[in-house]
């Protein structure tokens, strides 16, 4: 595709008891490719983005990322080889400063000891000064637009999930992960995701989204990855991948989709109390797939 | 790129919609209002940034050296050095707990280790004092590794109990051992020298000396690369993690620095005192130290500076009160605790305002979203 393959996931799988979340999954992320992982609620992509991270330990399988073997190692060593990411409920650091999250990302770069510190060394400043700066410039790079020096927990959601995608960028990763960046914004703000996220791509660094707003999904990607049950389905670009029958099976549910023709062939027939029960049906049916193309939208 | 102008294209109905949504936010952050300063208490702030000023700082620093000249009484001087070797404690203590949020209950453990290093040396190995130093920083150390190896990989609740439990194991062990004196513990222990001053000033000096540095530094390198990281892991560890922080080293270096602070003090203490007992470091003493970091603001220097002088002095003052005076000392860290739960002087949230770097020049906006 894009470059050669950057992130390599073979036959990855994490189980919870006997719940298999990520079952025998594989797939590759090439240099500078944006790709989206998509799959009903449940799927394991989430899950999946653990894995890769290291916040879960894969139970098997094998995750090599710009030639070295990542699996099950410990987050922040993962973090320091190039991964970054952002995570579904923002977890930012509530009670520090804008520009102090910011830092957080550049913390493995930032060079200075505990004596300079205590010493107010001129590499102190030095280091503290372009830890500054490089800070200010990824906030202007996602468009922040609140005071820098306020507590993070007081600025806008739309403001939180910028703050947490520059403390992303400043790790200034190869590749980065995003799970679910659009959740929780309105029209505009996606819009403006959207922009960002080409920006991010123009840097170079591959982009891993998981998202739910397929209008934006099939906007950015290059290449579309689906999940389901923990095990993928389907991967391919945004063409192949929506007119792909297993892919619209996972989202509506082979039973559900039955039900659904059921449901219009009695209601045909006119029958007032079976026709009532099959809409029920059908409501779980669009209930199941809030992850399909309209379903969020009008979220808050 | 027209992309890299969008986010000032229609910015007023976006920010229309956000600050529509601003007040909800707030609401479930539990904080202040609207606007992204938070307003908690007007004049604690401003309280705040007057005691977080270095001019301020140094002119306490430079009282506390002079007092023997304002007033040399005995009882002065030595509720004097006890006031500073607490504020010495207290400061380690924020290290952990206030910094990196690891509550330590067993804290006074370290400065029993300090005191008894020092101790044992000078009167069974006849060490000039001074001389116990690296070997009192190492033992701190030592114990530090050993509490703090298999518990650090836990979460904090852990940390909690494995702690408390160290600290009595360490006042039971010198009470038991005979080379700690057992329970009548050591007495005789020497001083630094007199420097041609009474020796109680000369001890108050040095201690003096030593805890405006150890106030100093805990304070840089709170702001510094390794204070953020450990603020860090107070506010979210995996996100931490996630950053490339390593949270394990992380940890155990507030632990570490948090042991050093803690065998110092208490080398100063074995000095102040002359002579010391398992009685000298029970759990009344953590609890004490801790309170010290609670009441003056978690984190916060100039808060935690303040604590340990009220909660060390306070006592004293309240000496007219007699027998009640520890009853009025508890309602009064009641009160404090009800209408100040943040503590007297809470840390500050800022960016310290150098050279004009907090606010974002207009240009460097589209500079940076073309780079």
């Amino acid at each position: 595709m894009t470059g050669p393959v950057l992130l390599d996931v073979r036959e990855m799988a994490v189980a919870f008891g006997g719940v298999k979340a990520v079952d025998g999954l594989s797939f590759a992320v090439h240099e500078g490719e944006v790709l989206s992982v998509i799959g009903p609620n449940g799927a394991g992509k989430t899950s999946a983005f653990n894995c890769i991270t290291g916040f879960y330990k894969p139970t098997s399988g094998r995750v090599t990322f710009a030639g070295a073997d990542i699996t099950g190692k410990r987050p922040a060593l993962i973090a320091a080889s190039g991964i970054a990411r952002t995570f579904q409920n923002l977890r930012l650091f509530g009670d520090l400063t804008v520009l102090d999250n910011v830092r957080a990302g550049m913390h493995v770069r930032i060079r200075q000891n505990v004596f300079d510190a205590m010493l107010h060394t001129p590499r102190y400043w030095r280091s503290e000064d372009a830890a500054t700066q490089e800070a200010h410039r990824w906030l202007d790079f996602v468009g922040a637009r609140y005071d820098r020096a306020a507590q993070i927990r007081n600025l806008p959601y739309g403001e939180q999930r910028r703050v947490e995608i520059a403390r992303a960028l400043a790790r200034e990763p190869k590749m980065l992960l995003l799970d679910e960046p659009a959740a929780g914004l309105n029209h505009g703000e996606k819009e403006q995701l959207l922009a960002l996220l080409r920006r991010i791509a123009g840097l170079g660094t591959a982009v891993v989204l998981i998202e739910h707003d397929m209008g934006l999904v099939m906007e950015v990607s290059e290449r579309i990855v689906v999940l389901s049950y923990g095990k993928e389905i389907a991967d391919g670009t945004p063409a192949e991948v929506r007119a792909n029958p297993a892919v619209i099976e996972a989202y509506l549910g082979a039973e559900d989709a039955e039900a659904h023709h059921e449901a219009e062939r009695i209601a045909a027939q006119a029958d007032p109390v079976l026709a009532d029960s099959a809409s029920i049906q059908d409501a779980s049916a669009t209930d199941d797939s809030a992850a399909a193309p309209a379903g969020r939208e009008g979220q808050p | 790129m027209t992309e890299n102008s969008r986010p000032d294209e229609g910015g007023s109905a976006y920010v229309d919609a956000v600050e529509k949504r601003a007040p909800a936010n707030v609401a479930f952050a539990g904080t202040g209002v609207g606007t992204p300063k938070p307003r908690r208490n007007g004049l604690g702030e401003a309280l705040s940034a007057v005691l977080g000023s270095k001019w301020l700082a140094a002119a306490i620093a430079l009282l506390a050296i002079a007092l023997p000249y304002l007033n040399s009484g005995t009882y002065v001087i030595r509720i004097a050095t006890d006031a500073l070797i607490f504020v010495m404690l207290a400061v380690g203590l924020n290290v952990v707990v206030g910094y990196c949020g690891l509550l330590d209950l067993g804290y006074a453990a370290f400065f029993a280790i300090g005191a008894y290093t020092a101790g044992v040396l000078a009167t069974k190995g006849g060490w000039p004092i001074l001389a116990t130093v690296p070997v009192v920083v190492l033992a701190a150390v030592a114990a530090g590794l050993i509490i703090g190896g298999p518990t650090l990989r836990l979460r904090s609740d852990y940390l909690a109990i494995v702690t408390l439990g160290f600290g009595e194991i360490i006042r039971i062990t010198a009470n038991n051992l005979d080379f700690t004196g057992g329970p009548n513990g050591l007495y005789g222990i020497p001083d630094f020298g007199d420097f041609g001053y009474r020796t109680d000033i000369a001890i108050y000096w040095v201690t003096a000396v030593v805890v405006c540095l150890a106030v100093l530094f805990s304070s840089r390198i709170g702001r510094g690369r390794l204070g953020r990281a450990w603020r860090f892991v107070r506010e979210d560890e995996d996100a931490a993690e996630a950053m490339g922080i390593h949270t394990y080293k992380v940890k155990f270096a507030a632990y570490i620095g948090g042991a050093i602070f803690g065998g110092l003090a208490g080398v100063l203490f074995a000095v102040h005192q002359t002579a010391i007992s398992p009685p000298s470091f029970n759990f009344l003493w953590s609890a004490l130290i801790l309170m010290a970091v609670v009441l003056g603001g978690m984190g916060s220097t100039p808060g935690v500076v303040v604590g340990a002088l009220v909660i060390s002095l306070l006592p004293e003052l309240l000496r007219g009160a007699q027998n009640w005076r520890f009853l009025i000392f508890g309602v009064l860290l009641i009160v404090v605790m009800i209408f100040r739960p943040q503590g007297l002087l809470p840390a500050r949230i800022g960016e310290p305002r150098r050279r004009g770097r907090t606010a974002a020049p207009a240009d460097a906006a589209r500079e940076g979203s073309t780079a």
